[in-house]
């Protein structure tokens, strides 16, 4: 079966990458989006996403271990699993989202004193962010959590590959419709209006009367909620596993990820899915047999994001679409 | 472009004058940039302690005993980075390379840039001295030594240089640049450790052949602390000079806080960028070179150990001062050291330094906006409503 489909097998393994591979970016992109949007960078997601891969997995082992517990003492002849326990999942995910938006608050709050850098202080909460996940994640390594369910969309073909490329998470499609909602929201909405005053000319803001730290704050919350989001998608569906190796710079790579898209959370899902698919290579070429240079191929992200920041950056001429306050455009 | 060092009045005007008033001045306003940063540090300490009363709580024990836990958690602390003879030769080993990595953050500073990706020169600069051992395998130590170090110094030079230069020709945001290059650094040397440089012998740990036996860096005679820590200290002295007592550094200092200001003076500011970019990074390679021939004894994946990261908050602890950085770097290589005390006497997880070392980063860059609010420090706000 392998061999009939040979080289097509990397491709649909690279294109089921990029549908598996890319939420993690989609989600942290979309909150960085936000945060940018009002004006601040924080590069604080990549310890935001680690924390919430840990306490959503955390959540979810503990409360599906609580549960199948309780099922055994009601009647121990029950058979009963904690892979069954989807809900415990989605409470992971709820509570990683909790946990990324305080992250974010941190981050909000403390950048609104005086001189206290941004940039940096991103820097130092990602050494917290992933320091902390570190410490309490200790015991999570080795138990089983629930997954996140999945839609079969590919059962109109009877190839395998296919069929497992086609196995789309739900938060995958909750991230396109997001992306569209926050696309349109930008836009159109009086809240989108604020975060981009607030983010384009901070005295124009003030002029109008907003409290322009009050909305970064929010806003950055609101991007850390997206980013713990894209950690608990990490560690509860796909790789499905929580340990400390996890993310090792998706975070940051989504950061970057939202300057290529020119602050455009539609953009963004298109940059999500191109990062995401070349993630995927790495492992489509180790599924067909290349074993040469895996290091190399799974560098391929990295590889690709720096290229796009140097093709689209520019010395002379500021970014179209960039936030007027950002302090990585001035 | 960022102003990330903030001079006071004093810091970059005049060294004492010639009246006993303006020495005490000068004096009194540089007592700040110590203060703070050490009041930072007792503080993080602090939340630390704060920390570990919250996560060990147990309604078991009583309050007393609960803080008897944290203080005896402080007391190792003490004892395992600086408490005995061999606790502090262990802590200035591991200070070596973070004094180090801390300029190659430290010196973009100066200019504005936050190059965070110091791991990535370590490591090249670690493989490039590996190659270098086995080119000139057979050569006496004199031969040899040299050509490893100034093999990791160009290696790592070439890599943060390059993050420059992208800065200042491309536009390229050199904070994210820098740490995705460190990935792509890391991917290079597991590529060659477990590639086409592996040594067949090694087995469990992929490494590079071992180097010759005499191109080991041995100990400061009298100590058991290889000579990195010497090179470290010399470095922070240089760097300290280059940017204090040169034109360039003064150039740089101006560019640092206004980039505008300094190209309408006609300063090389992209000259500036890519020779303090590749000074850090070749700063960065030596720690590596380190690594390999004072430690490891080949290029393998314990070259990335985080040193680089550790270095970062080095260097904000120090406020990109490259004198500020050695007792710094030996506080923290003392934190790093008893780690392992710490993990064995009260069973906490080796992540707790990780926790210690994020919040002590946090609580020294709150710490930055307090600078000019005492009037202590500033003696032109006493008479006004401060």
């Amino acid at each position: 079966m392998e061999s009939d489909i040979g080289w097509w097998g990397v491709l649909i393994a690279v294109i089921g990458g990029a549908i598996r591979v890319s939420t993690p970016f989609l989600f942290v992109s979309l909150g960085e989006t936000i945060t940018e949007k009002a004006g601040r960078i924080n590069l604080g997601l990549e310890g935001t996403l680690v924390f919430g891969a840990m306490i959503g997995y955390g959540t979810a082992v503990l409360l599906s271990e609580a549960w199948v517990a309780n099922a055994l003492a009601a009647d121990p002849t029950v058979r009963v699993d904690v892979r069954m326990y989807e809900s415990a999942a989605w409470i992971g995910v709820l509570v990683a989202g909790v946990a990324g938006s305080i992250f974010g608050v941190v981050h909000g709050i403390l950048c609104s004193f005086k001189r206290v850098n941004d940039i940096a202080l991103g820097i130092a909460l990602m050494l917290l962010g992933t320091g902390l996940a570190f410490y309490f994640g200790k015991p999570f390594i080795q138990p089983v959590a629930p997954d996140l369910p999945a839609i079969p969309l590919g059962n109109w073909s009877d190839v395998p590959q296919i069929q497992a490329a086609l196995r789309v998470n739900v938060l995958f499609l909750i991230g396109i419709a997001l992306a569209f909602v926050l696309w349109w929201a930008l836009r159109n909405t009086r809240l989108g209006l604020i975060v981009r005053v607030v983010g384009d000319n901070a005295d124009a803001a003030r002029a109008l009367g907003y409290n322009v730290n009050l909305v970064r704050t929010l806003a950055t919350g609101a991007g850390g909620v997206f980013a713990g989001i894209g950690g608990a998608y990490l560690s509860l569906y796909y790789p499905g596993s929580w340990n400390e190796g996890i993310s090792s710079g998706q975070g940051l790579m989504a950061v970057a990820l939202v300057i290529f898209a020119r602050w455009n959370p539609i953009g963004c899902f298109y940059a999500a899915l191109l990062f995401g698919g070349a993630g995927a290579l790495g492992p489509a070429l180790q599924s067909v047999g290349v074993t040469q240079g895996t290091y190399l191929f799974n560098a391929a992200p990295y590889l690709l994001t720096l290229g796009i920041m140097i093709l689209t950056s520019s010395r002379s001429r500021a970014l179209a679409g960039a936030p007027g306050e950002l302090s990585i455009t001035r | 472009m960022v102003q990330l060092v903030h001079e006071g009045g004093g810091a970059l005007g005049a060294p004492p004058g010639t009246t006993g008033r303006s020495t005490m001045e000068w004096l009194v306003r540089r007592a700040e940039s110590v203060v703070i940063p050490l009041g930072a540090v007792l503080v993080g300490l602090a939340l630390f302690g704060v920390f570990l009363l919250i996560v060990r709580w147990d309604s078991s024990r009583s309050l007393g005993a609960a803080l008897d836990e944290v203080w005896t958690a402080f007391e190792l602390m003490y004892t395992g980075g600086f408490g005995t003879a061999f606790s502090i030769q262990n802590t200035l080993s591991r200070a070596a390379p973070l004094l180090l990595a801390a300029l190659c953050v430290a010196l973009p500073a100066r200019l504005g840039l936050v190059v965070i990706g110091g791991e990535g020169a370590i490591v090249l600069g670690g493989l490039a001295a590996a190659v270098a051992a086995n080119v000139f395998n057979g050569a006496p130590g004199f031969v040899g030594i040299p050509a490893m170090a100034i093999a990791g110094a160009i290696a790592g030079g070439l890599w943060i240089g390059a993050i420059g230069a992208l800065r200042h020709y491309r536009g390229v945001n050199e904070t994210i640049a820098s740490l995705l290059m460190a990935y792509i650094a890391i991917a290079l040397l597991n590529h060659f450790v477990e590639g086409p440089l592996r040594d067949p012998a090694s087995l469990n740990k992929p490494s590079t052949a071992p180097i010759a036996d005499n191109f080991w860096v041995g100990p400061i005679p009298g100590m058991d602390v290889h000579w990195g820590l010497i090179v470290g200290i010399v470095g922070c002295v240089l760097a300290w000079i280059l940017i204090d007592r040169t034109t360039w550094g003064f150039s740089a200092r101006i560019a640092g806080g206004n980039v505008r200001a300094a190209q309408i003076q006609g300063l090389p500011v992209g000259r500036l960028i890519l020779v303090f970019t590749a000074l850090g990074g070749a700063f960065a390679g030596l720690a590596g070179m380190f690594e390999v021939a004072a430690v490891q004894g080949s290029a393998n994946g314990s070259l990335n150990v985080g040193y680089g990261y550790t270095g970062i908050l080095i260097a904000f602890l120090a406020r990109h001062n490259p004198l500020a950085i050695i007792p710094f770097g030996i506080l923290l290589g003392g934190i790093e050291a008893s780690n392992g005390l710490l993990q064995r006497r009260l069973g906490l997880p080796d992540a707790s330094v990780d926790v210690l070392e994020g919040i002590l980063f946090v609580v020294v860059l709150l710490s930055e906006t307090l600078y000019g609010r005492f009037r202590i420090f500033n003696p032109e706000l006493r008479g006004s409503r401060a």
